[in-house]
């Protein structure tokens, strides 16, 4: 058996670690377009601020090809697929063939046309180690920096930028900020607790035209910059799926073994990949590590011929910006319980006898993990003292059934 | 494998399990200084108290880890032997863990400001030998054998 993956991240990864579960033997290739290691992503603003370095921003250890028998192309794009020969084309021109083809090519960055925006010598996206690299050898202590989107990608650009000291102003379309994970009074929290580290927002608004230093605003306003950070969304990479006849709307389509509709032995997982939110009952592009990495894993079990199914995907996101912490999960469509206590937020939605999602933000995030598990088992209300688990998640709450089920036996599974 | 396990039944509320705990992962030979010096570890053996019942909680190391699967910088991983460990230098704080744990038992670490996580070993990484919650438990209750895997 001959397994081709592409991509290098935590979909790709996963495969690695799913189809070694089942096949230790079968022949696993590696490509990726990146030239490094496998590394995490999301750490690349913790590397331009200087809390991890480059050797610790590696997602496994240096021995994981060699230890899982995996070739790698580092450095390699993928220039098209043919499922009916089952061949993938590499930019060098070669051919390759495969048994089974796991696509993770995760997505690139979305950058609107903007007028003039080709005057502009130093812009740069935020997504990859190369990025931040680049960014490295132009910010100086001071640096005027005008970040374009107020989502997750732009907002850690900030957080890491304060380092240097930069004087940043962040513009956005949307009249909010971090509207995919938080609700209005989330945002305004947030909204507050970035402006007091002195960064400055321009919302409902964007650029109407470029200079090379400096950018008009919609609103009439100018910004000066010396370098630009563009961050206003991702786009999945399906063109080569498509190509090759899968299905794809907005992102690639699969079934719950990862593999994707219209094609035979193809594979796919990732941001660049729709999954079923189980909260919200609906298809939505996940574009969360933890997902990732699991619908990998699940589509490497299933290469390698095991039964298994990723059905319990829906939006999770932790993250913390200039110190003050989000913990988010499920959907938001249904009746609250909140409490408010400065930039501490805790807001639970119920709907059904069951919480379908929550926002914790502040001191209000210690043991989120026990209301996700609500979430994702769609554990009945009247199953648990929810008014205890209302205030604080605690085992406490679950029946004694439950915890001894959970708890007190040698199964340590956490389906 | 071994896990630590607790009969609630038994279990008195006392808290001694996070003392040990705490001074276990100390690096301190002698409890009473590792407290008084300030140099105790966070607890990661957590005890919850109710109406007659308690019970200490614990990383359960899952056989399927969702906190390991979730982890973003890849700091989180499991050993042969199925404990599951932190390296605190490729940590960055982002809470994913505390996210997925169905448990609660990723503990966000006060001895460093939050800047990491920290998290049950089963005391593989310390000099106590075995668990020190088990094994200075008053009451029994709080045990480290072998139950078998499902």
């Amino acid at each position: 058996m001959k397994y081709v993956i592409i991509g290098n991240s935590a979909a790709g990864i996963g495969a690695v670690q799913g189809i070694r579960e089942v096949d230790i033997e079968g022949e696993i290739l590696l490509i990726s377009d990146e030239k490094y290691h496998t590394y995490s992503r999301p750490l690349i603003s913790y590397y331009l601020k200087g809390a991890v370095t480059e050797d610790n921003m590696i997602y496994r250890p240096l021995d994981f090809y060699e230890k899982n028998n995996v070739k790698t192309m580092l450095g390699v794009k993928v220039t098209a697929i043919d499922a009916a020969a089952k061949t993938v084309t590499l930019d060098s021109g070669e051919i390759v063939g495969y048994d089974k083809l796991m696509y993770g090519a995760g997505s690139v960055p979305f950058v609107p046309p903007m007028d003039g925006m080709e005057n502009v010598e130093n812009k740069f996206s935020f997504m990859k180690l190369d990025d931040v690299k680049a960014i490295e050898k132009v910010v100086k202590q001071g640096s005027k920096v005008l970040i374009v989107g107020a989502g997750l990608i732009g907002l850690k650009a900030a957080e890491a930028l304060e380092h240097y000291g930069a004087d940043m102003t962040v513009i956005d379309l949307a009249d909010r900020i971090l509207p995919s994970i938080l609700d209005n009074k989330g945002s305004d929290i947030m909204k507050a607790h970035i402006e007091s580290k002195g960064v400055r927002f321009i919302l409902q608004t964007s650029v109407k035209h470029f200079e090379p230093n400096s950018a008009e605003l919609t609103n009439g306003e100018t910004v000066d910059f010396d370098f630009v950070i563009l961050a206003v969304g991702v786009r999945p990479c399906t063109s080569l799926i498509e190509a090759a006849g899968g299905s794809v709307n907005r992102g690639i389509e699969t079934d719950n073994t990862q593999a994707v509709k219209g094609l035979s032995d193809v594979y796919a997982a990732g941001d660049c990949t729709k999954s079923y939110d189980i909260s919200a009952d609906t298809e939505r592009i996940l574009a969360i590590l933890p997902n990732a990495f699991m619908q990998g894993n699940t589509a490497g079990k299933c290469m390698a011929g095991a039964d298994a199914y990723y059905e319990n995907a829906m939006p999770m996101n932790a993250i913390g910006f200039f110190g003050l912490h989000i913990i988010t999960a499920g959907s938001y469509d249904g009746e609250s319980y909140i409490e408010s206590d400065g930039d501490n937020y805790k807001r639970l939605v119920t709907k059904d006898n069951r919480l379908c999602g929550f926002i914790l933000m502040g001191n209000k995030i210690d043991r989120a993990g026990i209301y996700t598990s609500m979430v994702r088992n769609k554990t009945p209300l009247d199953s648990v003292d929810f008014d205890m688990l209302k205030v604080n998640p605690a085992l406490m709450a679950f029946s004694r059934g439950y915890r001894d089920e959970k708890l007190a036996g040698g199964v340590c599974s956490v389906s | 494998m071994k896990r630590v396990y607790v009969n609630e039944d038994w279990c008195l509320g006392c808290h001694l399990c996070e003392f040990y705990c705490g001074f276990a992962n100390s690096g301190e030979t002698d409890m009473a200084k590792a407290y008084k010096l300030d140099r105790a570890a966070a607890p990661r053996i957590r005890v919850e108290e109710g109406d007659g019942i308690n019970f200490a909680v614990q990383c359960r190391h899952c056989t399927d880890p969702l906190c390991v699967k979730g982890c973003i910088a890849g700091a989180l991983s499991k050993t042969k032997d199925g404990v599951i460990e932190i390296n605190t230098d490729k940590c960055v704080g982002c809470y994913t863990c505390v996210l997925s744990c169905p448990y609660g038992c990723i503990v966000i670490d006060p001895k460093n400001n939050g800047r990491t996580i920290t998290k049950c070993e089963l005391c593989t990484r310390n000099s106590a030998g075995e668990p020190a919650c088990a094994a200075n438990c008053p009451n029994r209750a709080i045990v480290f054998e072998e139950r078998g895997e499902a």
